[in-house]
């Protein structure tokens, strides 16, 4: 999964760093080289990632909850574990993010508390439900297929924990784009309900999808300088246009119609898109979107709930660390 | 397939198999729920890893039942087209997931007992379920030792997860001694050198949990009545709404493949 263009690099503070050290600093990274942890970097640089990462982190532990609402529906016992797979690998790259933010020098805790407390984004694609089996398809098929092409240039992120970080999520995503590829094949090769079922779940993911990539470069901020520390490396409509052309003969392939009657291909061959309903992109990130406040109740239910865990097993921890300590002084 | 329930021809080693596939399945199916929604990403990670390992159990077990039964049954009408009554696993499993501490306890009550059992069951005479076996021990073994953890830390952790821990023990104590239950079909089987005989274990078994309960600081149980039921299809009232939620795809449609 994937954090879409959200995050703003932080300049006001940048003014007060040493200018000799800014400037060796980028021309490390205009050589290509890798910024690992201990090394000198820029404030606004260390906000801007961590930002980033906590975003991409956050975005794959709430992305769990549409594809785990599937889980125990799922229609064969194949499925079923295939899924459940598929959202623990998420798991997995929530963790393997968040210690890619803590290299930063922010906790797990004290991101995890900012998105808990609404003060850090998620990827909005996962504030839309997921209503039938096909939805678990498409999001794999879209989805992670959006998140791969949003990935595979932060393999060469200037920020070499991130960057690491990206090159294992991706083999990953690639693999879980392939599986919902296949469910859809199987959706669509199946009865007219299966199909219509596909088609449906197509008509309502199409346009959240192609919002995954941010505003468009006319409107983006903030892309400026993340493309000068090489954080970023193609801008929103580059990719988003990536995307739809590898998109549309998947679904030719598959039979379905992509729900944009204005789509046309240019004589270079590239789909061109009708505009996109930004209006509902907005109100999505302001917490509007069909899903935001279940997303964020479950979240928040599981961290309280799961409080006394937690404290148990950091009072386990320090008990037994005052027996050894006892233990050794014997 | 159908959306009607279908029939089972339950030889005993048909049964024998469904039992221990639908365990499997239902513990499997349980802590799967947890998926999104643990105490920390490390147990969502580790509750679905135990899932996953279940359900895959419970796909090997249904595939050699099927075999077994040789009619045209597989993995999937076993598991999504029978009914309540015609599942055979142990109330112990179906049981809700509760709060962490109710999980963890389920999960330590059955695999001290899965990890003996599956080592014993790889001398089986039967080379598919000896086989499963070999593979089902190793996964086991991660599976006790996760729980033993969980229980020491929450049982010698704060007062409250001590209280918790211990009321999941005392409540969920009564569901235990039907894995020990042995009809005439698996006694059969049992000397047959096919199965082993559960009460041979029971004594390690009582050994892991008063080993893990002491040092978790953790009283015994002090009930001594037993629920049976799930190895006949009398099971509680939970087992309808899991499979419910577990069967609706296949029972809304009908035939289809997904």
């Amino acid at each position: 999964m994937y954090t879409q263009a959200l995050n703003t690099a932080e300049t006001a503070d940048r003014d007060l760093e040493d200018a000799g050290k800014a400037a060796q600093f980028q021309a490390r990274i205009d050589a290509e080289e890798r910024i690992e942890p201990n090394d000198w970097m820029p404030a606004a640089y260390r906000k801007t990632l961590t930002r980033q990462i906590s975003q991409h982190a956050h975005s794959e532990i709430v992305g769990m909850l549409p594809e785990g609402n599937w889980i125990t529906r799922a229609p064969t016992l194949r499925r079923k574990a295939a899924l459940l797979a598929k959202v623990q690998d998420e798991c997995g790259h929530g963790l393997y993010l968040y210690a890619a933010a803590e290299t930063l020098g922010s906790s797990r805790e004290e991101l995890v508390d900012a998105m808990l407390a609404g003060k850090a984004k998620y990827s909005s694609i996962f504030n839309y439900p997921t209503l039938t089996w096909a939805d678990i398809g498409t999001i794999g098929w879209l989805v992670d297929g959006a998140a791969i092409m949003n990935q595979i240039p932060l393999c060469r992120c200037s920020y070499g924990p991130y960057a690491r970080a990206m090159i294992r999520v991706c083999k990953e995503e690639s693999f879980h784009q392939r599986q919902g590829y296949e469910i859809m094949v199987t959706l669509c090769r199946g009865s007219e309900e299966q199909k219509a079922m596909a088609q449906d779940a197509l008509n309502r993911w199409w346009w959240p999808v192609l919002m995954m990539f941010g505003p468009p470069d006319a409107t983006s901020q903030h892309s400026d300088t993340s493309t000068k520390w090489k954080i970023k490396r193609f801008s929103n409509d580059e990719l988003r246009q990536k995307f739809v052309d590898a998109t549309v003969p998947q679904a030719q392939y598959l039979g379905l119609t992509i729900p944009d009657p204005g789509m046309i291909q240019d004589a270079d061959g590239h789909w061109r898109y009708s505009e996109i309903d930004w209006t509902e992109f907005k109100q999505v990130l302001a917490g509007n979107g069909p899903c935001n406040r279940d997303r964020m109740a479950a979240r928040r239910k599981a961290h309280e709930e799961g409080a006394w865990v937690r404290e148990a097993a950091a009072s386990y921890a320090a008990k037994r660390a005052r027996r050894q300590t006892a233990q050794a002084a014997e | 397939m159908s959306c009607a329930n279908i029939q089972v021809s339950e030889t005993p080693l048909v049964l024998y198999a469904l039992r221990r596939a639908d365990d499997a399945l239902i513990l499997g199916h349980r802590l799967s729920e947890w998926c999104g929604h643990a105490p920390m990403l490390e147990e969502d990670m580790a509750l679905s890893n135990i899932a996953l390992d279940l359900i895959g159990q419970a796909r090997e077990l249904y595939t050699f039942a099927a075999k077994v039964e040789g009619r045209d049954n597989d993995e999937d009408k076993l598991a999504y087209l029978r009914d309540v009554r015609q599942y055979r696993n142990l109330l112990l499993v179906e049981q809700p997931n509760g709060d962490f501490a109710q999980t963890l306890v389920r999960q330590f009550f059955y695999s001290a007992f899965a990890d003996l059992y599956w080592r014993a069951m790889m001398n089986s005479r039967d080379a598919t379920l000896a086989a499963i076996a070999a593979k089902s021990e190793k996964e086991s073994a991660y599976h006790l030792r996760h729980a033993s953890e969980w229980i020491i830390r929450l049982g010698d952790g704060t007062e409250e997860s001590h209280a918790r821990t211990q009321g999941a023990i005392d409540h969920l104590w009564a569901f235990t001694g039907e894995m020990f239950a042995v009809d005439d079909g698996e006694r059969a089987l049992i000397h047959a050198g096919i199965a082993v005989d559960p009460a041979s274990l029971r004594g390690r078994w009582l050994a892991t949990l008063s080993d893990v309960t002491r040092e978790a600081t953790l009283a015994p149980p002090q009930n001594e009545w037993m629920q049976q039921g799930g190895r006949s299809g009398r099971h509680s009232e939970h087992l309808g709404h899991l499979l419910s939620e577990l069967q609706s795809m296949q029972r809304t449609f009908p035939g289809l493949t997904w």
